[in-house]
């Protein structure tokens, strides 16, 4: 399950260096003098600045070099003279997490930022624009998930009763691979709808998923429930048989009893069981050879911790 | 990367009418297991297969894919095609072969 250092992770692949670089660069061109460089560094407090000519960069020149000029004692000196030719640049379209690298690899203070196509300088980057750009889009999301929240407590708040639940039904018809899918891709939308989780949604998505297409590749037909409280999702899912003859084998991945022409499809792999235990909190899986079957899962909403959901081997 | 980049990029033909191509892609699965994609893709990936049946469309929905790619030529079945319609799920069509798409995809930054 995704962490929150995997949402960071997440955040500064989709971040683009282009997203956080400031754009409004101080510049100098080659042939201003030292002395100029030295003031615009003292007015905007600003230990590096971008050589440029015309629109394309031309080198770089820092603190270390405006000191090594002053202890030098030239007067009458060109910026050209002392910057750093052919600087290590970023390009705008770059993940940020590249630049990290490229920070951690070079210990540079800054980097210039280019458009890749024009090759123009079109920004500066530094670790602190970095953080706040990563800060930002945190806060961004943040904002997001509590908007999905407050729908999620407006909706269970706005009906009054002592306990609330709402069941939603579906009917499944076997063999009906045109249809195959529907319940599932609905329930998605309502529980969309609804404001649960992305995490939970899912989880509920892949396991009635599964569940709906062991209805339609192995049965007759059956029916699919799903109930919703302020605490859990309970899906149940009945069937009018044939039934499994041997319940701990078919849980086994990779196990499947499919025809080829199902095989063929992409379907019947011996996944579909592994993979509802896998996405829910309890799962519970009863059979009668010749009567039918009957699966009851339960995804708890709101516990989006690991450690605190229910052991699903200890039930079932 | 957005879809439409890689529309250009890879020289996929759109086969579905869908509009969604400002998409961001990062990621991408290539399988033809239906279960193994529920499973292992990471929501919002580009899905590389030869499975044609409408039964794609609904697993794109469930996992939110940016699209499907679908290799050696083939086209989606009229009923894919019409249930992508509806959904708004782009479905391209490729003369490469699921190796080679690959291949391009990962050339491209798209990671698994």
């Amino acid at each position: 399950m995704e962490t929150r250092l995997d949402k960071t992770l997440e955040i500064l692949f989709e971040l683009k260096v282009g997203d956080a670089m400031k754009k409004d660069v101080v510049t100098v061109g080659p042939d201003d003098a030292m002395g100029k460089l030295n003031e615009e560094m003292s007015i905007h407090r600003i230990s590096g600045v971008p050589v440029v000519e015309g629109k394309k960069l031309a080198g770089i020149i820092s603190i270390s070099d405006l000191i090594a000029w002053l202890s030098a004692g030239v007067k009458d000196s060109k910026v050209k003279d002392w910057m750093v030719k052919d600087p290590q640049c970023l390009y705008a379209d770059q993940p940020l997490i590249h630049a990290i690298k490229r920070f951690d690899q070079l210990r540079f203070g800054r980097f210039p930022v280019l458009d890749r196509e024009s090759g123009e300088l079109v920004g500066i980057i530094t670790n602190g624009d970095i953080i706040l750009g990563t800060l930002k889009k945190l806060e961004q999301d943040y904002n997001e998930e509590e908007v999905r929240r407050y729908r999620a407590s407006h909706f269970f708040e706005d009906i009054n009763a002592d306990h609330l639940d709402l069941t939603l039904a579906f009917i499944i018809t076997g063999k009906d691979f045109d249809h195959a899918g529907r319940a599932s891709t609905t329930m998605k939308k309502n529980l969309k709808r609804l404001g649960l989780q992305p995490e939970i949604i899912r989880r509920a998505a892949i396991a009635s998923y599964e569940a709906e297409m062991n209805v339609v590749i192995y049965t007759d037909g059956g029916t699919m429930k799903f109930t919703i409280t302020d605490e859990k999702l309970t899906i149940i899912v009945k069937d009018r048989g044939p039934g499994i003859e041997n319940i701990e084998l078919a849980m086994q991945d990779g196990y499947t009893t499919a025809e080829p022409w199902v095989r063929e499809l992409g379907f019947g792999a011996g996944m579909g069981l592994p993979n509802i235990k896998k996405c829910s909190d309890f799962m519970d899986l009863q059979s009668v050879v010749g009567e039918g079957t009957t699966l009851k899962l339960e995804i708890m909403i709101g516990v989006n911790d690991e450690s605190k959901r229910i052991n699903p081997e200890a039930k079932s | 990367m957005k879809v439409k980049e890689l529309i250009q990029k890879l020289n996929l033909e759109l086969t579905s009418t869908s509009t969604a191509l400002d998409a961001e892609v990062q990621n991408a699965y290539a399988s033809d297991i239906l279960s193994d994609v529920m499973s292992h893709a990471k929501d919002g990936s580009v899905w590389i297969t030869l499975q044609t049946h409408r039964n794609i469309v609904s697993v794109a929905e469930l996992k939110s894919f940016a699209g499907i790619i679908l290799v050696g030529d083939r086209k989606p079945d009229d009923e894919t095609l019409k249930k992508a319609n509806e959904e708004n799920i782009p479905i391209f069509s490729t003369k490469l072969s699921t190796f080679e798409i690959v291949g391009k995809l990962y050339e491209l930054g798209i990671r698994g």
